[in-house]
């Protein structure tokens, strides 16, 4: 078990390499750099650029030098001063921009994930083992319902309800004194009042397809003879229910890990930017419509290391969760 | 050894001495609901079950035996419920109690199972949880129903470990289910019915997983415990020669309905009603050998094999440690006779007669196939192209009716599709042919725009049959083509065979681990025992004769349906 743990994270240098030198290329791949979108922009303000100040630009960018050289720059900086870039667009450290966007998006997407397994995986559960009662069909007309409807629009209606019907201020994760305060309690109350929408908004696709998978996962199991000996042996229905076929049709949720990490980073834009939540998502969209280089590189960077990350976590998950597979 | 006297039906408490009865089930009836009406899987049925006494419950496949054991514990699977009887469970301190008026999910209940009546299943691998280890689940019952400390239940767990015979009792508590052989698991599954010393044992098909030898240690062990803790035993089996073993008492079922109940030797020796007539008649007739063979001239030995295996090895795993599937084997086919492969789980003759068709690559050695026209092909090394006509002159039969058919062809379409992939015939060429076929194994070619799950196991067996001998081959493999179907239809599907084969001159390989099957059809017997054939010979001089001990070992541990003839005991082991 721990060589393979050793093993697997070795393997995961070698690939991070790899990686990272194709979201770098992917990224310088459209035509034009940051100067040519910057100079674009002041174009639009009427504004001119002449040849030698983009020149004069590029030089300080170091965006002259060859692909190859860039790369290198880039790569030494981080692992040995852990220095990411400077960001063009906002003219400030790339780490900083990263890790303050990225610690409220974690608290948003682990309240969306407790949220959503809390709701789906017991409701999901009751729907299998009341397979066609009225309660399985009300359970599965909502679901499909969470389903269809698009996150942005849910998003839409609970702001124009949360606005009109209750008066919250809407949009964003913070009251407007405290954006820019320092944390406090006041601070993490405020984040809690404002946290609930997007959560719930967040959480409502994700349960109405968690519930059909637990349903279907629930089901397989339903009919397995060991279930059977469980109910010989003389167990309560509710204890062997959650010893033997939920504890099983779990399993398959262990492996959803691997890519629920990636998805702190891209997951949920479209949501983020009508609440205009100050989550990576939008910063993400927006370095890569300006060309903002080491700011996309070092989000891509991250995207594909906890991809990595991701999977491993889940394997040895899988690996503790079930014996059968601890055996190979 | 013992005798027990099952009260007349219809007579309640006649023959309930007290403290001699546990269960009494009187007109139990159990309805399945369905969309086109009810199915009465159980349709009054009574019995008793006595102190130390062995009930076996027989009957084909859908007589019902299953759901009536479900019934007594109320675990019958949805949407099947128990709607008129009763089951009077007797306590050893004199109170009693009608099992079939508790709610099936009431406290009272889920008392009495693991508890008073414990129940074993049949296929030992899926009726544990893969995911708990062994000592959990059976820990589970002593903290259930004896509220013993986590302590005392695995003590308890370790002690009942041993009881059942399974080595290492404390390690094994820690393993996981998969860690063990079939028969082990069940030692566990006997370990954990045991936990609370129930009144009665109700085993649904324990053996029918398992191979012969293992069977009869299983068969032991029950019966030991049986003696030790004077359990009533209900044993439901569809094997008559298992009950001829076992049994005190014998229950014969049919669409639900009790046909005929007595002691053991009255149903195998004098049996009053027609359908145990026609079931014990169909075990007799696997014991010999078949008519159709009797009256036949022995074939010819001199004769030219149409294949001849020589030194076939075939390795799984890596070079380095392999696992020898076939290990060094030589024997031939002659023309016109049946070959018997005999041997148990894992000796390595179903990768012997894949080999045959070069489903698998062997490793090493020679096939020598004989074609028609006399000249000799060898299959190990054959190009694609001699390969593909091989395979039109060799085909198989599988074992399982429902898998191997396509649920998605119609049945023209399944035995047309050889003659259709090989060019050989098409349109209405094809469709004469086909209904030609159907009518060679007796199915009516109206049928043929049906699927195959409109049909019943046997005539799905046909059907596999008929589309083997689409493209008149000259031999056919017919792995344990009838180890899914029940008894009566089994011989009837071998005389089938029979049949085709002197009429279209066929050679067999025919692997079973079924003996009787073998006696009855084969011509010649190889047995084999981990990848290695140990003995051929003649079916005569190997069954009644044998010469290698583990031959020996294993015709030992096959129960004779009869009573009379009770040999298990006698049987002995190889460890060579």
């Amino acid at each position: 078990m721990l060589r393979f743990i050793i093993s697997r994270t070795l393997w995961m240098i070698p690939s991070l390499f790899v990686v990272s030198f194709l979201a770098f290329v992917l990224i310088q791949l459209p035509p034009g750099d940051y100067v040519t979108t910057y100079i674009a922009t002041l174009a639009a303000s009427n504004e001119v650029v002449d040849q030698n100040t983009a020149a004069d630009l590029r030089q300080r960018f170091g965006l002259d030098q060859p692909l190859i050289v860039q790369y290198v720059k880039w790569i030494t900086g981080i692992l040995t001063r852990g220095d990411f870039g400077l960001s063009f667009e906002w003219q400030q450290p790339v780490s900083d921009l990263i890790w303050e966007r990225m610690a409220l998006t974690l608290i948003l997407t682990f309240s969306t994930l407790l949220a959503t397994w809390g709701i789906a995986l017991p409701i999901g559960v009751f729907s299998a083992v009341k397979k066609y009662s009225i309660g399985d069909y009300i359970v599965t007309f909502f679901s499909f319902l969470g389903l269809a409807v698009p996150s942005f629009l849910l998003a839409l209606v609970l702001m124009y309800i949360a606005a009109v019907q209750f008066g919250q201020e809407v949009g964003g994760l913070f009251s407007e004194q405290y954006v820019n305060a320092p944390w406090s309690m006041g601070k993490v109350f405020d984040l809690i009042h404002h946290l609930w929408i997007p959560v719930i908004i967040l959480a409502v696709s994700g349960t109405a397809s968690l519930i059909r998978v637990m349903r279907a996962n629930m089901l397989d199991e339903l009919g397995k003879p060991y279930v059977t000996t469980a109910r010989a042996k003389g167990l309560s229905e509710f204890h062997l229910l959650v010893k033997y076929p939920v504890r099983i049709a779990l399993n398959p949720f262990i492996s959803t890990i691997a890519w629920l990490l990636p998805n702190l980073v891209s997951g949920s834009i479209i949501v983020a930017i009508v609440l205009s939540l100050p989550t990576a998502g939008p910063l993400l969209l927006q370095s890569l419509m300006s060309q903002d280089m080491y700011l996309a590189g070092a989000f891509v960077l991250l995207i594909c290391t906890l991809t990595l990350i991701g999977s491993l976590v889940s394997d040895i998950l899988l690996a503790f969760a079930d014996p059968r597979i601890r055996l190979e | 050894m013992t005798v027990t006297e099952l009260s007349p039906r219809g007579a309640p408490g006649a023959a309930s001495a007290p403290g001699r009865t546990v269960l009494e089930v009187r007109n139990l009836t159990t309805h399945f609901p369905v969309r086109t009406g009810v199915v009465k899987a159980v349709d009054g049925v009574s019995f008793n079950l006595e102190r130390g006494k062995t009930l076996c419950v027989v009957g084909e496949s859908g007589s019902g035996k299953s759901v009536t054991a479900r019934s007594i514990l109320q675990i019958v699977d949805a949407p099947g419920r128990i709607v008129a009887g009763e089951m009077i469970l007797h306590r050893p301190d004199g109170s009693s109690v009608d099992l079939a008026k508790l709610g099936n999910r009431s406290r009272e209940i889920r008392a009495v199972r693991g508890a008073e009546i414990a129940m074993i299943f049949q296929e030992p691998m899926s009726s544990l949880s893969p995911v708990h280890t062994v000592g959990d689940q059976i820990m589970e019952v002593l903290r259930l129903h004896l509220k013993m400390s986590k302590a005392e239940a695995r003590a308890r767990c370790v002690e009942l470990l041993r009881q059942v015979e399974i080595p290492h009792p404390d390690r094994a508590v820690d393993r996981y289910t998969f860690e063990f052989s079939g028969g082990m698991r069940q030692r566990v599954m006997i370990a954990m019915a045991l936990a609370c010393n129930p009144q009665i044992l109700i085993a649904d098909e324990p053996t029918t997983a398992l191979d012969v030898t293992t069977q009869a240690e299983i068969l032991d062990l029950i019966k030991k415990l049986q003696q030790q803790h004077g359990m009533a035993v209900m044993f439901i089996t569809h094997d008559m020669g298992v009950v001829a073993e076992i049994a005190d008492e014998v229950l014969v079922m049919y669409h639900g309905k009790v046909m005929e109940a007595g002691d053991v030797d009255t149903i195998f020796h004098a049996p009053k009603d027609e359908y145990t007539k026609m079931l014990i008649g169909s075990v007799l007739r696997l014991e010999q050998k078949a008519e159709i063979r009797l009256k036949r001239p022995p074939i010819d030995t001199t004769a030219e094999p149409v294949i001849e295996v020589k030194n076939l090895q075939m390795h799984f795993g890596s070079p380095k440690a392999p696992i020898k599937a076939v290990d060094d084997v030589t024997l031939k086919v002659l023309p016109g006779e049946t070959l018997g492969i005999v041997g148990e789980s894992g000796s390595g003759k179903t990768t012997m007669g894949r080999c045959l068709l070069r489903i698998y690559d062997p490793t090493g050695g020679q096939i020598s196939y004989k074609r028609a026209d006399g000249s000799k092909v060898d299959i190990v090394a054959a190009d694609k192209e001699t390969l593909k006509i091989c395979r039109r002159e060799i085909r198989m039969i599988f074992q399982d009716p429902v898998g191997s058919l396509n649920p998605r062809m119609t049945v023209a379409q399944v035995i047309g599709e050889p003659l259709l992939v090989n060019g050989i015939a098409k349109g209405r060429e094809l469709d004469d042919r086909v209904a030609d076929l159907m009518q060679q194994v007796g199915l009516n070619p109206e049928w043929r725009e049906r699927y195959p799950h409109a049909f019943s196991g046997g005539q799905r067996q046909r059907i596999g049959i008929a589309r083997a001998i689409a493209l008149n081959p000259r031999v056919i493999v017919a792995d344990e083509a009838t180890s899914a179907l029940d008894v009566s239809l089994r011989s009837q599907m071998l005389d089938l065979m029979m049949n085709l084969q002197d009429k279209l001159g066929l050679s067999y390989v025919f692997i079973s681990h079924d003996i009787g099957v073998i006696r009855y059809m084969c011509d010649r017997i190889a047995v084999m025992y981990r990848g290695k054939v140990v003995e051929t010979g003649f079916t005569e001089q190997v069954c009644d004769a044998p010469t290698h001990p583990y031959t020996q070992a294993l015709l030992s541990a096959i129960p004779r349906p009869d009573p009379r003839m009770r040999s298990m005991h006698k049987r002995h082991r190889y460890t060579g």
